[in-house]
């Protein structure tokens, strides 16, 4: 099985330029992160876009009052008009107020699904660094293993599955919600377990790790203070990515139908109700597709420039 | 002097970084004669291993750049020479020793393949007249069972091995000169001395001339006839070996000599190593005057305004100091 | 690389499987009721079939029992009856399982090789006109989800310019060239949509590690041989980036089989994949099982083949 991925093989050396003495401006890690952020200048862009993306969503229902489920066969399959400036769908339902609930849910799940991984992650990592041994080899050997676990076919068995039972728990929306938040959530969370893990076992060795230690320091509370903290950084632009990578799953599984049901208009069910009419009304497909794409290739570049700002040592 | 094989003149090899321009090597000047052995000494990030570097070219541009001078090899300027010309130059006519053995092999090929690979390439031998030529140089560099070894990887190898490996790559084609960059410092004393002496053999073998690059003033007593003082980014002093250990006359060559650790220093009275206060000033803004004005106990006004220039003192013997 | 590497590598991909094994049947055992429990209410099922799996399930037996005999017929290939198809499964997954291999390494190929130059050249290049796009370029490549860029594709290359077809057929009738041309017209957009959000990622794998090795000293002693700028980045640097790239490449391939999924349904192509899809949404049990069994198969088949070529690039792996 793959075994673990080098980060970075560069040799510290720096030909030539040995001796920059960087001469030191009395900056705040955070101040410092945002200056190198802000150098990133597609991540800056991202940021402003997905703000406005959720801007949309998130206010969108007070200013476009339209309802999403008004059927009139009278305006069906029509493209982008003033009344409708995204076009409507089959049921002259107007794809604007469609899309902007949509995207609400879309957001939330990978929101949610990202909180899901990364709390799990953190734990399993913090454990395996803090346990070593082989509660260590144990926790390494699970990771690996749903690493190299199919995740698409998974999922869809899982949901196939459990879909009647939590639908018949919590109510349809809500059960096929928490359904796909804990899947996708319980599926993505290893890399952020062998980041905190890897951070763990670097960080354990270090000076002021060690003074805490000396000064008595529990272990719990060497953890929560001195540790965690320290490991945040990589965990942040882990997590950042998995709200893109969730997003893509929960529209994935709603694409192929089989996701939220027909009357939550999530971005990806849009989509899937629309390739059947590609020919006639390309514009019910192109929107949501392009709301997708839009949301997560600004969370990748934030993503990316996350990095450049809180990890510069990773390229990956 | 004899006929000048190399010779740099006012070279500066700056390097683009964020905070601004860094004077790594900030007008340098020296000359190599046919056969000669001249050491260049001074603390790490003087700018030794970038003027080494900038003969072959081998410096990243960008961020590096030549701002001025010239490198003239056989009466030939090398810095506009085009990259195909530039690479029949190297490792036929100058090669290179580098610092640490343990990364400047290639561990996914053989150590044979490696040497083989500049034979195939400047002198257009087969693939098995290359690797018969790798077995020659292995044994040169006295590999024990080099017709074995050539095909083994460099992580078979031990540090001392390697670097004579990395001596056989350098000297397969058997060049007018050597460049070896600190070739014993990352290696255990022991050693050291072996890698040195070795140096010394091959170069009664080939006659080639040696540019040797350390910071170990013992070393360059040892095997340099010439030595050239570098400090932060510029040359400081240049004189016959005898010359300078008898003479020196910067204040840091001075403080360079004094921090030799002696046997017999106690019977001296001396009971302890002396050593220079203060670090190489950054190279990002240097300081108006002289660049060890900071650090240098004779320091004046004078020698923090302007900087003092390179002048004859003594018959060869070249100093940038105004006491 | 010696045969010991390779058969300790085949060792350590038998727990691996055994663990995936375990993770579907837990999945099995934990779903709500029995989940042959439809048969029961499926007319279609007939009543002798119905009750011989649950003899073989045992359903009754304890856990452990359950696994290992559940474990044991599907190793025996007995991995039971499609009530939709009428056939039996292993024979179904059988018909269908080369296209998908077929399309999926046909895209691998496509990824790697557009990422390879690509990814070498804008390492070689850092921060240039060149670099700069071809990182722009793979981010959208993996941002824009399989199926929308599959049905992208569908509308210019089939509505709007009707250039290929965008239903792909297995009855094609005509013979020789004809035969060969028409499966390679209809391959063409799910080969790149697959390719394409493969190759994306890959593109920034391999630029990252070759400015990792880019920088080594060893290409600077390679440098110093004067064996020319070509040479040095193809012998020296690229053989040694590709190294950690494979092992990427392999994690990735799970994320490989989803997109492959996505896109066997889209162009409606008749692999496992959309096999899956079909069997889950007739509530067709055992194949669901099957294909996921399959397509954990094929991960850690990958895995394997990952690991022997890394074997293969890194002469210091055999020694480790």
């Amino acid at each position: 099985m793959a075994g673990s991925i080098p980060a970075s093989l560069s040799a510290d050396q720096a030909t030539g330029a040995a001796a920059t003495d960087r001469p030191s401006r009395p900056v705040s890690l955070a101040g410092e992160a945002w200056r190198r952020f802000r150098k990133h200048r597609l991540a800056v862009v991202s940021l402003i876009v997905l703000a406005l993306l959720i801007a949309a969503v998130g206010l969108g229902p007070l200013l476009w009052k339209v309802p999403i489920n008004d059927i009139d066969f009278g305006a069906k399959l029509r493209g982008p008009s003033l009344g409708h400036p995204f076009g409507t769908d089959d049921l002259g339902q107007d794809l604007l107020a469609r899309l902007i609930y949509g995207g609400r849910i879309s957001i939330a799940v990978g929101l949610a699904a990202m909180f899901v991984a990364v709390t799990f992650g953190v734990m399993i990592g913090a454990i395996a660094g803090m346990a070593s041994g082989r509660v260590d080899a144990v926790l390494m050997w699970i990771t690996d293993l749903f690493l190299s676990l199919p995740q698409l076919p998974l999922l869809l068995l899982v949901i196939y599955l459990f879909r009647d039972t939590l639908k018949n728990l919590l109510g349809l929306e809500m059960g096929v919600f928490v359904l796909i938040v804990l899947v996708i959530g319980g599926l993505r969370w290893m890399p952020v377990a062998r980041l905190v893990r890897a951070q763990f076992l670097s960080l354990r060795e270090k000076e002021f790790v060690e003074a805490a230690r000396a000064l008595g320091a529990s272990r719990i509370r060497l953890v929560i203070r001195h540790i965690l903290p320290n490991a945040m950084g990589p965990v942040i632009v882990a997590g950042t990515i998995d709200v893109a990578a969730a997003i893509i799953a929960e529209s994935t599984l709603s694409f192929l139908g089989l996701g939220f049901p027909p009357d939550v208009p999530t971005w990806g069910r849009v989509l899937f109700d629309a390739k059947d009419y590609l020919d006639i009304a390309p514009h019910w497909a192109l929107f949501p597709g392009a709301a997708i794409f839009l949301t997560v290739l600004s969370i990748n570049f934030i993503g990316d420039g996350l990095r450049d700002a809180l990890d510069p040592r990773r390229v990956l | 002097m004899t006929e000048a094989l190399l010779e740099i003149k006012d070279l500066k090899t700056w390097f683009k970084t964020d905070d601004g321009m860094v004077r790594a090597v900030d007008g340098v000047s020296m000359t190599i004669a046919r056969g000669e052995t001249l050491a260049v000494v001074g603390e790490s990030g003087c700018g030794k291993t970038v003027t080494a570097r900038s003969v072959l070219k081998l410096i990243d541009m960008p961020p590096g750049r030549f701002e001025a001078g010239q490198i003239v090899w056989r009466g030939r300027d090398l810095i506009p020479l085009p990259a195909a010309d530039m690479d029949k130059i190297r490792a036929r006519e100058i090669a290179m020793v580098f610092q640490e053995p343990m990364t400047s092999l290639n561990p996914v090929y053989t150590v044979g393949d490696q040497i083989a690979e500049s034979l195939r390439t400047h002198h257009g031998l087969s693939r098995k007249e290359s690797i018969d030529g790798a077995v020659e140089m292995l044994k040169l560099v006295q590999i024990p069972n080099a017709e074995r070894r050539v095909h083994d990887y460099p992580h078979q190898f031990s540090g001392g091995m390697r670097q004579r490996v990395v001596i056989a790559i350098a000297l397969a084609c058997k060049p007018q000169l050597l460049i070896a960059d600190e070739p014993t410092t990352a290696l255990d004393v022991t050693i050291q001395a072996q890698i040195l002496e070795l140096l010394g053999d091959m170069k009664a073998k080939f006659g080639m001339a040696i540019m040797l690059i350390t910071h170990a003033m013992g070393v360059v007593a040892e095997n340099a006839q010439r030595v050239v003082v570098m400090y932060a980014g510029k040359v400081v002093e240049e004189a016959p070996v005898e010359e300078l250990f008898g003479n020196p006359r910067h204040p840091y060559t001075q403080g360079l000599i004094r921090s030799i650790p002696r046997v017999d220093a106690r019977t001296r009275g001396h009971a302890r190593l002396e050593q220079i206060p203060g670090t190489v000033p950054s190279l990002l803004n240097p300081p108006a005057g002289c660049r060890f004005a900071n650090r240098c106990r004779f320091a004046t006004d004078p020698c923090r305004d302007s900087e003092p220039p390179l002048r004859q003192v003594a018959p060869n013997h070249k100093v940038a100091c105004i006491l | 690389m010696s045969r010991d590497y390779l058969f300790r590598r085949i060792l350590i991909a038998i727990p691996s499987l055994l663990g995936i094994s375990l993770v579907l049947f837990t999945v099995l055992a934990l779903a709500p009721g029995d989940p042959f429990g439809e048969l029961v209410t499926n007319p279609n099922v007939p009543a002798e079939i119905r009750l011989a799996l649950r003899a073989k399930f045992g359903l009754d037996d304890p856990v452990w029992i359950r696994y290992v005999r559940w474990l044991n017929a599907m190793l025996q290939g007995d991995w039971g009856f499609s009530f939709t198809s009428r056939m039996d499964v292993d024979t179904l997954i059988m018909q269908r399982l080369p296209t998908t291999v077929a399309v999926i390494g046909a895209a691998q190929i496509l990824a790697i090789v557009v990422a390879i130059p690509v990814g070498v050249l804008a390492a070689t290049r850092p921060y240039s006109l060149f670099d700069q796009i071809a990182n722009t370029l793979a981010f959208v490549g993996f941002s824009l989800p399989t199926f929308f860029t599959g049905l992208l594709l569908i509308l210019v290359f089939s509505i709007q310019l009707d250039w290929l077809p965008f239903v792909y057929r297995t009855d094609i009738r005509a013979s020789g060239w004809q035969w060969w041309w028409e499966h390679i017209r209809q391959s063409i957009m799910p080969v790149t949509v697959l390719g394409l959000f493969q190759g994306a990622s890959l593109v920034r794998y391999v630029r990252s590690s070759v400015l990792d090795v880019i920088k080594l000293d060893y290409v600077t002693t390679a440098r110093s041989k004067g064996i020319g700028e070509p040479k040095v980045v193809t012998r020296h640097v690229v053989r040694n980036a590709l190294i950690p790239v494979v092992t990427l490449v392999a994690l990735q391939m799970p994320v490989v089989f989803g997109g492959a999924i996505v896109t066997e349904q889209i162009f409606r192509i008749p692999g496992i994949g959309s096999l899956l899809i079909s069997s889950i949404l007739a509530n067709d049990t055992p194949v669901v099982m099957g294909v996921t069994f399959v397509f954990a198969c094929l991960v850690v088949l990958f895995n394997l083949i990952a690991d022997i070529l890394y074997g293969w690039l890194d002469p210091r792996i055999t020694f480790r």
